[in-house]
């Protein structure tokens, strides 16, 4: 045995381990200035400027937040459990990270006569990976109300667990409809897909994007579906006994969860790294990486600015709504929609 | 029934369409209003660069006046202090010695002049009572400090500066030309 462990391809395992610490650098740099551009369109939206004090055009304020949240006094309430008061912040940001693990943030490039691919793991079961890691981001919000031993937390926690699981069916749902297009799991494969074909998957799954998306919104405890954490009526939820960078990791996140999902609906609606009008054919092997990584980018970005105009748009759902909308509205939709796409894939095929 | 202001709106209680029912429409048509704003005008005035401007009449800190050769217009008479209903005024009297003509125009001043501007209700009946023009109050408002007794301004920081020796800032302090920043150690 200890000879198959040395004959490791090291180069390999170093090149996934640098992979590893800049798609996690990357997401942590993106999710920081996520808080601040949430904050500045929050104010170009309400006519005001937003942060604009530290630094030039305040690109300085995420710093300074997260410096102050470090200097806040750390209370850990004495009924609580703390072991698990601090296994769950940390469970969620470890299931935010583990996410970016299988999305293909670019092609194939070869350098030092080795293909690089730009996907920590490609993965033959991509999407069903994705879905196992976000349910357990449930267990984030859960072990966090649960250990801090105070009923609104706990309240609050069921809430937001039940809202997870219930809209994750109808995300599951309207994912199968594109998956019967595609046949594969693996998102490497819907890109390439996507890129060779004339067409966006969009086109094809105009439904199943819509469902999608509001699904994502709902499992990112996104406004208008941010009612486990409702911070202005129902005391910040989940994380109410949470102070200082606990309650930093909490948030914090919840903008990696958003960046990820960003990206996944990019990577399986928007094309992930295809550029559009452009022929990545015809570029050479880092010219064609580096549009692809710029392209991904800019689609996730834009996404993001549609999350943010969203929840600075939408006052809260009602919890009844928000079931309602979920289980007699979103569910059967996405029913429908497989339905569809099966019965047309079916008389396409054929 | 009539309304009470011009600016009422009925509400519409029908109930909802279909169209409504399922969101979408109304909330694609609330993004649209929400990134119209985008490009709107902001109402932020950015304070310490800025600052919103006041109309003439506005009572702002206290200004112990000077008349055109610099000499102190102040004469300690204390009908400010007599006048001042949140008794924010406090003044001591000295006698002008001579050699001093050219600091005081009356033979008497005030040797000590203080107005707490915690106390002041910026009210201006100070300015009314003085029969010598020696105090008014300006269109600037006291700046935010750390300790109560920063707050207590005393001559040096009330008088405003000689038209002799010092044109600009008496001019600017006047109000004449336009104000630069102005900060108190």
């Amino acid at each position: 045995m200890s000879i198959s462990i040395l004959a490791l391809d090291w180069a390999f395992v170093i090149e996934k381990m640098v992979l590893i610490a800049i798609v996690i650098s990357v997401s942590l740099i993106v999710a920081m200035y996520a808080t601040y551009a949430e904050r500045k369109v929050a104010g170009v939206m309400q006519d005001r400027h937003g942060p604009n004090r530290a630094g030039p055009f305040g690109i300085l304020q995420p710093l300074a937040d997260g410096l102050k949240l470090f200097f806040k006094e750390e209370v850990i309430p004495n009924n609580s459990s703390k072991w698990l008061f601090i296994l769950g912040p940390c469970l969620a940001m470890l299931t935010a990270m583990m996410t970016s693990a299988i999305i293909p943030w670019g092609g194939t490039v070869e350098i030092g006569g080795r293909m690089i691919d730009l996907q920590i793991a490609d993965i033959n079961i991509g999407i069903l990976y994705v879905f196992g890691v976000v349910s357990m981001g449930v267990y984030g919000i859960m072990i966090g109300g649960w250990a801090s031993n105070n009923k609104f937390s706990l309240m609050a926690a069921l809430r937001g667990a039940s809202q997870a699981i219930s809209y994750e069916l109808a995300m599951g749902l309207s994912l199968i409809a594109l998956l019967m297009l595609t046949g594969s799991l693996s998102l490497k494969t819907i890109v390439e897909q996507q890129i060779n074909s004339n067409w966006w998957n969009i086109v094809y799954q105009p439904l199943g994007f819509f469902i999608f998306f509001v699904c994502a919104l709902a499992e990112c405890n996104r406004a208008p579906f941010d009612l486990p954490e409702a911070e202005s009526e129902l005391n910040m939820g989940y994380h109410q006994e949470y102070s200082s960078m606990k309650l930093g990791f909490y948030l914090f996140a919840e903008y990696i969860n958003m960046f990820i999902s960003c990206t996944i609906i990019a990577t399986l609606f928007f094309g992930g790294y295809d550029m559009p009008f452009v022929d990545e054919s015809k570029l050479s092997g880092v010219t064609a990486l580096l549009t692809g990584v710029a392209a991904l980018f800019g689609k996730t970005f834009i996404l993001i600015f549609v999350f943010m105009w969203i929840r600075w748009t939408l006052p809260r759902f009602r919890y009844d709504q928000l079931m309602n909308l979920g289980w007699k509205g979103l569910i059967p939709l996405a029913l429908f929609n497989m339905v569809l796409t099966a019965a047309i894939a079916l008389y396409t095929m054929k | 029934m009539q309304s009470l202001t011009q600016r009422a709106k009925s509400v519409d209680r029908s109930p909802l369409s279909w169209l409504e029912k399922i969101y979408v429409w109304n909330i694609f048509k609330g993004m649209l209003i929400t990134f119209g704003h985008i490009f709107k005008k902001k109402a932020t005035i950015q304070y310490p660069e800025q600052t919103r401007p006041f109309s003439p009449v506005f009572r702002g800190l206290h200004v112990l006046n000077r008349d055109e050769e610099g000499r102190e217009r102040c004469t300690a008479c204390g009908l400010c202090a007599v006048a001042c209903p949140a008794e924010a005024i406090t003044m001591e009297a000295a006698e002008r010695l001579p050699g001093e003509e050219k600091l005081y125009r009356e033979e008497k001043y005030a040797a000590r002049y203080e107005i707490n501007m915690l106390r002041c209700i910026f009210c201006g009946l100070c300015e009314e009572a003085c029969p010598k023009d020696a105090i008014y109050l300006s269109e600037t408002f006291a700046p935010a400090n750390f300790s109560r007794k920063s707050f207590i301004y005393g001559k040096p920081d009330l008088l405003i500066p000689d038209p002799v020796t010092k044109p600009e800032e008496f001019k600017e302090a006047k109000g004449l030309i336009e104000k630069k920043k102005k900060s108190k150690s």
